[in-house]
């Protein structure tokens, strides 16, 4: 293969700006899927990515190009995730690449996302290309998005193509410019194999499918590969390029080349993403730069409503795990919820997007508890501790101090919006940085927020607050010194431990305030008056009453009819199955999702 | 145990979501003739009928002569017996001395009648067109002929209603000397008027202020309390009724009327022609001990040892373990014999329990 002609590159988009539409318009201008094939977004191929619109898993497809000069070229496009929870899988996605296309809404302008990526893509030495999507739009003003361009990011984009994904307006314009702007690989195919991890999943017959992209050297079939990270070594079974709905061996993938790997692989936790394949015999010296081990951030209680489904749980996140090595989960057990399992994140939506395929793809109804981050507690003895969950943590008169995680944020938002937005960002105890004007509406608010006031609902109320306009950005910044507390809930005087939470000492009291106001209205009234209770170390803090039922009654029954009073006691029974038992009490499901939801 | 559903109504009140009709004088002959071929497919059974029931709908609207036709219909079928209950449901509107002096020589010897409230103001409320005056004298002229055993229906937890209107409504019922008062929650029904109306309804702290005042009003009048919604004074309890407590079998004839027979549940479509084509709905089968329980429990007398026994082979079991729950959930809740009482002979619920006997029951039965 002559590497002068290949051209490596991903897209880089904020949510709806339309990177997976133009990528379509690329598989159709190169023939790459058959029209009938062809659906819309055929590289988001999970439901919830077509769904939401975003990018959950990178992808890559391998494209053979005609450019005008009638030369064929090798497009790989790398299609990364688009959210900040899977940064270094975007990064590990841009450094297999030597460009990105960025696509920028003519109407909107850049989001935060966008910068986001891009400044990786630049700090990874890419060649950035830029491009005025959706000019179609009456409300389109490229001119504008042109100077926000060159302004925020610093790269020349008058003479950015002018497209429309959804048209197909100008697409050819953007292949000849892929050719011409953005460099072909290096490489030296003589060199020891150096070949880039920057995605897998797993294939039901061929086990592991890596994703990688060569640096230096090449692998064929019947080679014995090892990855430097784990030191996990495998035969390889096959090796090919990634076509737009199927694989294509190949006898090698060479310097330069994007493609997969398959050797018999049961665990996608032996090819980790940023991991470095080389040779078993005559192995590279070095990995690439740049790897980093998988950090849960973010971790919650997953329970299923029906304590009978628990093994159907672990299946789901069994099999979920084979094609996300950043998911972790333990079993635990609740007093509250029974069996379940403590799972750990990338991030929020990570977690939220873990939880709604658990829900869809396999059908299971569940409860979640509170997402915490990881704390970092050091004792009267000296000892230091990590606590993601509210059970472990310690008796406080042994806490010596303690730490939480600080998020380095960034909300873009319209001008109007400012205010309400620092007053958000104020509430959730953030310290302001820094804020700049894009141009004369458009504003970059920088603020230091604590992580655990960002994964409760943060996302949503920026997005109620501004209309939906505001986009946000974080990463984690580091550890600062912190007054936590552990507050308890107690329903008809016991605890209920999945209803635990840390919580920084100044939000103990509206916490608990809103926790109980929440509990209250979502508790059926039952036989008794329930107090609903929460406590630090045992002393109340706040407390709601859940009145006694009055009055449940079937009055008449009507002409023998029988069968209604048996379907109302069939569906009282069957609720009382959804219900969770706290002592005497009832407490139903949507109860413990109640309190995930505070700002509403 | 025959149950005939007369589904015509004069006019529709806003409250009710009971199947009827306009009274339409071609469409009531169609339909008791349909009754009486219906009732006729049971000759071979051999069925002797303790009961007959008249319920609407408004059986009063279809005149007296051919209520009669339709008992005599059912006597020609069923073994009715001389000391049969057989009761017609009427609307105080429009019945009068001949009226129910045929009903009588016709066999009927009960008579139940829908009040509702003894407050012109409630009943104007209600969509419904007597007074206060067209009961008594309704019930005077069933008197006269021989009526011995009426019932009134009352009516709690209506809008702009108090204890004080109530007490009213009861005292008056009391005085017109009758034997039984059924007494129900007003309950808005989906599809009906009342449904989505801004009443001026008594929250469900009031209704359950004014029910029991109720059972404990009546019971100073005379009116022991046996089920739920029910009351007579003594000997004068519902047979018919009762029947469905105590989960027995009947057979019900007309649109949206219900039958369990040997064993099965079945009804009727709420829909005229469905039933003049005869169709019939399975429904399952009855007699489970869940549903013995969640119809016993509705009683005054509750669930017996000796019923369950009586009624099942492995009812000592079944009764055990019943009072097992009981005694779980009865030490889980705060002051519960307040609700019910459960010992080794019998379970059951007190006024007070009546009022959640839903959840209880749901409770109690696995």
């Amino acid at each position: 293969m002559d590497k002068s002609k290949i051209r490596n590159f991903s897209i880089i988009a904020h949510i709806d700006h339309g990177k997976s539409t133009l990528a379509d318009r690329m598989l159709e201008e190169t023939q790459s899927v058959a029209l009938r094939d062809m659906e819309n977004q055929i590289l988001d191929n999970m439901e919830l990515e077509r769904e939401r619109g975003i990018t959950i898993k990178a992808h890559a497809v391998t494209l053979g190009y005609t450019a005008k000069s009638g030369e064929e070229y090798i497009f790989n496009l790398i299609d990364t995730p688009g959210h900040v929870d899977f940064n270094y899988e975007v990064s590990r996605s841009l450094a297999a690449c030597e460009g990105a296309v960025l696509v920028v809404d003519s109407s909107q302008g850049i989001e935060a996302q966008t910068l986001a990526n891009t400044y990786l893509a630049i700090d990874a030495g890419l060649e950035i290309l830029p491009v005025l999507n959706k000019i179609d739009l009456p409300s389109a003003d490229p001119e504008r998005v042109v100077h926000e361009i060159e302004d925020i990011i610093g790269i020349p984009a008058e003479d950015a193509p002018r497209i429309s994904a959804k048209t197909g307006l100008n697409i050819g314009e953007v292949m000849e410019r892929i050719v011409t702007d953005i460099p072909a690989p290096a490489g030296d195919d003589n060199k020891p194999l150096q070949a880039l991890i920057f995605d897998s999943y797993y294939d039901a017959y061929k086990g592991v499918i890596v994703y990688v992209r060569i640096k230096e050297g090449k692998v064929k079939s019947g080679d014995t590969i090892k990855m430097m990270a784990t030191g996990a070594e495998f035969d390889v079974v096959e090796c090919g390029y990634m076509q737009a709905t199927s694989l294509l061996p190949k006898n090698e993938l060479c310097a330069g080349e994007v493609g997969y790997i398959t050797a018999s692989i049961k665990d996608v936790r032996l090819t980790q993403v940023g991991d470095t394949v080389t040779l078993a015999e005559n192995p590279a010296t070095e990995p690439l730069a740049g790897y980093r081990a998988v950090q849960q951030m973010v971790f919650c209680g997953i329970y299923p409503a029906d304590g009978a489904h628990y093994s159907d749980l672990r299946d789901a996140l069994e099999k979920l795990q084979l094609n996300d090595a950043s998911l972790t989960y333990e079993a635990e057990t609740s007093i509250a919820l029974g069996f379940g399992f403590r799972c750990g994140f990338l991030g929020l939506l990570h977690m939220e997007i873990i939880q709604e395929r658990l829900e869809r793809e396999y059908n299971l109804d569940l409860v979640t508890t509170a997402p915490s981050v990881v704390y970092h507690i050091r004792l009267t003895n000296g000892e230091e501790l990590s606590i993601d969950n509210p059970t472990n943590y310690p008796d406080p008169t042994l806490i010596a101090g303690a730490e939480e995680p600080i998020a380095d944020a960034h909300i873009y938002s319209p001008a109007e919006y400012v205010g309400n937005i620092m007053e958000l960002c104020q509430e959730r105890r953030g310290t302001f940085i820094t804020m700049d004007y894009l141009d004369t509406d458009r504003v970059d608010i920088h603020y230091h927020l604590p992580l655990n006031e960002i994964i409760y609902d943060f996302f949503d109320a920026l997005k109620s607050r501004s209309r939906g306009y505001a986009s946000f950005d974080y990463e984690l910044k580091g550890y600062v010194q912190s007054k936590l507390e552990k507050l308890d809930i107690m329903i008809n005087g016991e605890v209920v431990d999945a209803l635990s939470f840390i919580v920084h000492a100044e939000k103990a009291y509206p916490r608990a305030r809103k926790m109980v106001e929440k509990l209250k209205e979502n508790i059926p009234r039952q036989l008794f008056e329930i107090p609903i209770q929460a406590c630090i170390g045992g002393k109340i803090i706040a407390r709601e009453t859940v009145k006694a039922l009055r009055k449940d009654v079937l009055a008449k029954c009507y002409g023998g009819d029988i069968t209604r009073k048996k379907k109302l006691l069939e569906k009282q029974k069957e609720g009382k199955k959804r219900m969770r038992q706290i002592g005497s009490v009832e407490v139903p499901q949507e109860a413990f999702m109640s309190v995930l939801k505070l700002d509403e | 145990m025959i149950y005939i559903h007369v589904p015509f109504c004069d006019s529709k009140c806003p409250y009710c979501d009971f199947f009827s009709l306009p009274a339409d004088e071609s469409k009531i002959d169609e339909y008791a003739k349909a009754v009486t071929a219906q009732m006729e497919e049971y000759k071979s059974g051999n069925i002797e009928a303790q009961t007959v029931y008249f319920g609407g709908g408004t059986p009063s609207i279809i005149g007296a002569k051919r209520l009669a036709e339709l008992l005599k219909g059912a006597s020609q079928v069923f073994r009715v017996s001389e000391t049969a209950e057989i009761t017609v449901e009427v609307n105080p509107t429009f019945v009068d001395y001949p009226f129910f002096r045929a009903l009588r020589e016709a066999g009927v010897n009960r008579i139940s009648m829908g009040m509702q409230s003894a407050i012109d103001s409630e009943l104007k409320r209600l969509g419904r067109r007597h007074s206060k005056a067209d009961v008594e004298s309704a019930v005077r002229a069933a008197q006269r002929t021989g009526f011995e055993n009426i019932s009134l229906d009352i009516m709690l937890g209506l809008p702009d209603s108090s204890t004080e209107s109530l007490n009213e409504s009861i005292g008056f019922a009391a005085s017109l000397g009758i034997q039984h008062i059924s007494s129900y929650m007003l309950k808005l029904e989906e599809n009906t008027p009342f449904y989505g109306m801004n009443l001026n309804l008594p929250d469900d702290e009031g209704t359950a202020e004014q029910y029991l005042f109720c059972v404990e009003e009546l019971g100073k009048q005379g009116f022991g309390q046996y089920e739920i919604s029910n009351f007579s004074k003594p000997g004068f309890e519902s047979r018919h009724n009762l029947i469905y407590w105590h989960d027995e079998e009947y057979l019900g004839f007309g649109p949206s009327a219900h039958s369990f027979y040997k064993g099965r549940r079945f009804y009727c479509p709420r829909d005229m022609s469905a039933f003049l084509r005869g169709e019939k709905i399975d429904d399952g089968e009855g007699g489970s001990f869940e549903e013995f329980v969640m119809l016993g429990l509705r009683l005054s007398e509750g669930i017996t040892r000796k019923s369950c026994e009586a009624r099942f082979a492995n009812g000592g079991t079944l009764y055990d373990t019943l009072l097992e729950r009981s005694e779980a959930l009865i030490h889980g809740t705060k002051n519960p014999q307040r609700m019910f009482t459960a010992d080794k002979n019998r379970i059951c619920l007190t006024p007070e329990g009546f009022l959640l006997s839903n959840t209880i029951i749901s409770k109690l039965l696995p």
